[in-house]
């Protein structure tokens, strides 16, 4: 019903593209345009960063957008450290981060922030599956010191004894080399993974827990981007990557051992990690709401291989618009749609209400200069 | 001369109004013209060299700031990959398709009926316009998936060339998303500029020579061996530079197949062993800091270094060509 | 002369056979080149046949006056909807503003190359312009971004990728242009003259006039060519998901753009049984893009061989 209009539109406006540009394409190709409320923001707003909370973003600027008709949110999905960046220097309004602002950036915010502070915002919670694509098979038991012997090089082979030993049952389909997908570009979900090996299998994975993947064998294929990581674990056989749950579509997913059970990244799992978590407090204001998880947690049925990411914004903006801009934006993205909204685009954990009061109270602090 | 000949009425008329001054007025835009091209081409490069200075300054306290640097390492000691795997990748895509080139300029200007010929150089024209992002996207997409299979047997059988060794375990990456992808991709993207250079070279050939070759009893081919040839050669050299300087400088073919390294690697089947300064920019530019920034273009002058020697030396070339052909 | 008399016994008919046929050896290499050549317009064909055949299987799907007419905006995950309008707008005009730029300049050119160049600056120009057609369009996107730089800060913008893209475009139209106004016979400039009538008049009266449809032709190529460049747009102009046809204020979308940025966001994970949701929905919207720009190029290069074929004037006669 959405392709009804005639050809006849079409010749017309290629008649009329060069008298008026806008004047016969729509910018409400879901049609739901008319039927929303119009409210008095307007603007564009640009964010930008990690691109992990990238499929919730579009969720929650398309709720967002659909609610306010005049109001434009671009999203850049790139990586944290450049939504960051952005934030700090300006060219961004809002930033997407899979590591909180730390406490020397939230310092040096103050200039850009017209005399306030940057703070955090945790609004997307999401577990980090580890994928893999082995013809008949779509689940794995493994060790978190397997896992990480895998993503370092030592295990080559499917047929290895340590990935064989727990899972007997599809042993006869692990055979030839591992193929090992990471991400080439600077990730929050790399970092997250990365300091999951180091405190789970600290034996094991000793390097430097970064943004930037540590490894480089010659079986290992870089790819830029979560979607070129899936898509590298899909082209191939015998691929093993790791990637935001909500992109890996069909693949095999690794069960992880927790205490003495395997647990698979859902997203209930990965509420379970974050409560068994404790808040950073020291040195941030509170407003500031960052997490340290709980990586080594035995509590049933928790999967630890999470990623909190944030939106990290201004408390003070130069102009009134850009204040309401933000401030409604992250009003509609902690709010109960919002998170749903995520949930279901994304397979996102919604936050806990408790944490929503705390984080509305954060918001409601975001003001113009002046 | 149907044209021009309302002009003298409306010409005559003209004439009174206007004076010398708009004479020189419109000489000198002309002229000014011609020197705001020497000018933009000037600013080109002054303009990345002031943005590139502050990476090439900071020396290696710069890996700190920019993510993709490794660790202890400076501006200049990247580009140094970088420009291997951008000159790599070229020079493997050179080597597929200029041979092929030529062979298709022959086969358009000596073998193929003329009626057909005017057809087939008039569809290789038009491949030249084909947006490079859709050959990107084709080369990922339909390309890619056929070539591992092939890989593999290469890595099997000829695995003992440096170039087609195998990754660890003796094989070739899959998905193929390696620097021989990429190039062939590249070679499917250079076939039509040069082909059309070669073509017109080779249909410029004296048809004395072609006439004398034959009528001394030469068969076609010892008649293109003798006459087209070695006529041609300066052409098909200098329709190889240009090509080489578009391999160099394309960036959405790579950028879309390859996935990237930072080693001085020749393997040509196994991923994330090189990249390409263009398809870096490409892929690192918009997260990037105003260090990294810098850091890019520095890495983006040295490539525009690159491809104007190389256009230089081919557009040399084809003007020495133009002399000496006046001269016959 | 002596050695005709050493074979008298050839009778007429060996004679006719041995001038008739080549040496078997060197007939063999003609066969053999004749196929070599032969294989390698078909391997040439192969990948370019394979090339227009799966933009067209594949992008013909979606490509309808829905995908033409509508933006992205408020469309995510596997959701049935989302069209190129917003791609197809920026394309329009921004490569719009970028021949607005080069042509005046590009036309200036030429016409100082044909009309008044000489000497050094002459030759000089002549080869700049050769060497600028290779300028890589990255370092163009590169030069376009520092220059805006220095004026405004780091933003981004559709005039930046004009910018970028007019200084892809000016060498392929001054030298279009310098060849069509090189092909106005002077016996017209001449007979302008002997008129009376200055040089400058003479030029825009009856040299443009006379190669306007050359000039128009080339200056069509020369979009032709531009318009599909991708890699300056994407560090100069952005991506974004809404219709926005000012130039001067944020990001753009493009259609070369919007193909790889369709490609980048992949397969969608969609949620068993979900009903509005196709997995591949990011790809075929890539796709019908490509095939849109496609057409778009063949369309300017049809109408540009058109316009020469049919207003081109007959001065020869």
């Amino acid at each position: 019903m959405k392709r009804v209009r005639a050809s006849v539109v079409a010749l017309a406006c290629a008649g009329l593209v060069a008298v008026s540009l806008t004047a016969c394409g729509s910018d409400d190709p879901t049609g739901q345009g008319t039927g929303g409320e119009s409210t008095s923001l307007r603007g564009t707003l640009n964010g930008g960063g990690a691109s992990s909370q990238g499929a919730a973003q579009e969720a929650w600027i398309a709720g967002f957008q659909s609610a306010n008709q005049g109001v434009t949110v671009n999203y850049t999905k790139s990586d944290s450290g450049a939504g960051r960046k952005g934030l700090l220097d300006g060219s961004l309004k809002y930033a997407g981060t899979d590591s909180a602002l730390s406490l020397e950036e939230i310092a040096g915010s103050t200039s850009i922030c017209q005399g306030g502070q940057a703070f955090n915002v945790p609004v997307y919670i999401s577990p980090i599956a580890v994928a893999f694509n082995i013809p008949g098979v779509d689940s794995l038991d493994l060790s978190a010191e397997t896992v990480a012997k895998i993503f370092d090089g030592t295990i080559t082979t499917w047929g290895d004894a340590a990935i064989t030993a727990d899972n007997a049952d599809v042993a006869a389909q692990l055979t030839g080399p591992i193929s090992v997908m990471y991400r080439s570009d600077d990730s929050g979900t790399t970092r997250n993974f990365a300091e999951y090996l180091s405190k789970a299998a600290p034996e094991v994975w000793t390097y430097d827990v970064s943004s930037s993947f540590p490894v480089s064998k010659d079986t290992f294929q870089g790819q830029n981007g979560t979607s070129a990581v899936v898509q590298g674990i899909q082209a191939g056989t015998g691929t093993i990557g790791y990637a935001d749950a909500s992109a890996i579509g069909s693949l095999g997913t690794v069960q992880i051992l927790v205490g003495d059970e395997f647990v698979g990244p859902t997203a209930e799992a990965a509420a379970t990690t974050l409560d068994d978590s404790e808040r950073s407090t020291e040195g941030r204001a509170d407003n500031d709401v960052v997490f340290s998880i709980n990586r080594t947690t035995t509590a049933p049925g928790a999967y630890p291989v999470i990623l909190i990411s944030y939106l990290a914004v201004c408390d003070t903006y130069a102009t009134q618009t850009e204040a309401d801009l933000v401030k409604g934006f992250l009003e509609y993205v902690v709010s109960v749609e919002g998170q749903d909204q995520a949930a279901s685009a994304a397979g996102s954990a919604p936050i806990s209400d408790a944490l929503r009061a705390e984080l509305r109270q954060a918001i409601s602090g975001i003001s113009a200069k002046g | 001369m149907t044209t021009s000949v309302s002009a003298p009425a409306a010409l005559a008329s003209a004439k009174r109004r206007t004076g010398r001054g708009l004479d020189r007025g419109f000489r000198y835009l002309a002229v000014g013209s011609g020197v705001l091209i020497v000018a933009v081409l000037a600013s080109v490069a002054v303009f990345l060299l002031i943005r590139a200075w502050p990476a090439l300054r900071a020396g290696e306290s710069i890996s700190s700031e920019v993510g993709w640097i490794p660790a202890g390492s400076s501006v200049l000691s990247v580009i140094g990959p970088l420009v291997f795997g951008t000159v790599l990748a070229a020079i493997v895509a050179l080597v597929i398709a200029v041979p092929v080139a030529v062979g298709i300029a022959l086969f358009i200007s000596h073998y193929a009926p003329r009626r057909i010929a005017n057809a087939l150089g008039y569809m290789v024209d038009l491949l030249a316009a084909i947006p490079s992002v859709v050959y990107g996207l084709w080369g990922v997409m339909v390309l890619a998936p056929m070539l591992h299979p092939i890989f593999q047997w290469m890595v099997k059988w000829l695995g003992w060339i440096p170039l087609f060794a195998g990754d660890s375990a003796g094989n070739a990456s899959n998905p193929p998303r390696v620097l021989m992808t990429a190039a062939l991709v590249l070679a499917v993207m250079i076939l039509p500029i040069i082909t059309a250079v070669c073509r017109e070279v080779f249909l410029t050939t004296p048809p004395l020579h072609e006439e004398a070759a034959l009528a001394l009893g030469a068969t076609r081919w010892e008649m293109i061996r003798m006459a087209v040839l070695p006529y041609g050669r300066s052409g098909i050299i200098s329709a190889a530079m240009l090509g080489l300087g578009r391999a160099l400088g394309e960036t959405m073919a790579v950028l879309m197949v390859l996935s990237p390294g930072l080693a001085y690697s020749f393997k040509l089947l196994v991923a994330s062993q090189q990249q390409t300064i263009a398809a870096n920019i490409a892929a690192k530019f918009n997260d990037a800091t105003e260090m990294g920034v810098s850091a890019l273009i520095a890495t983006g002058l040295a490539l525009f270094v690159i491809t104007m020697a190389v256009n230089m030396v081919a557009r040399g070339i084809v003007a020495r060509r133009k002399d000496f052909s006046g001269a016959n | 002369m002596a050695s005709t008399n050493t074979v008298p016994e050839v009778t007429a008919e060996d004679l006719r056979r041995s001038l008739s046929r080549v040496d078997p050896a060197r007939k063999r290499t003609d066969v053999i080149m004749r196929v070599v050549v032969y294989i390698a317009f078909a391997l040439a064909m192969a990948p370019l046949i394979s090339l227009v055949w799966s933009v067209l299987v594949r992008g013909v799907g979606r490509l309808d006056t829905y995908f033409l007419l509508n933006s992205m905006r408020n469309v995510f995950g596997g959701m049935d909807a989302g069209g190129a309008y917003h791609a197809i707008v920026g394309t329009l005009v921004i490569t719009g503003w970028a021949a607005l730029i080069s042509v005046p300049i590009g036309l200036m050119v030429a016409i100082y190359l044909v009309e008044y160049g000489t000497g050094r600056l002459a030759k000089a120009v002549t080869f700049l312009v050769d060497v600028m057609t290779g300028i890589p369009s990255i370092v163009a996107g590169l030069f376009a971004f520092a220059l805006f730089y220095l004026l405004i800060g780091p933003q981004k913008a559709g005039i930046i990728g004009s910018v970028a893209l007019a200084l892809l475009m000016t060498p392929v139209v001054i030298r279009s242009s310098e060849e069509m106004l090189r092909l106005v016979p002077n016996e017209l400039r001449e007979a302008s003259y002997a008129l009376g009538v200055p040089k400058w008049l003479t030029t825009i009266k009856v040299v443009l006039r006379t190669a306007v449809a050359g000039l128009t032709t080339g200056v069509m190529l020369a979009i032709a060519r531009v318009i599909g460049e991708t890699a300056p747009l994407i560090i100069t102009v952005g991506m974004t998901n809404s219709i926005n046809n000012d130039v001067f204020r944020e990001n753009m979308m493009t259609l070369p753009v919007y193909v790889w940025q369709q490609f980048g966001l992949g397969l969608v994970p969609c949620r068993e049984g979900a009903t509005d949701c196709i997995a591949t929905i990011n790809f075929d919207r890539a796709w019908a893009a490509a095939l849109t720009l496609i057409l778009i190029v063949m369309l300017l290069n049809l109408v540009a061989r058109g316009v020469s074929r049919w207003f081109a004037p007959k001065v020869r006669g």
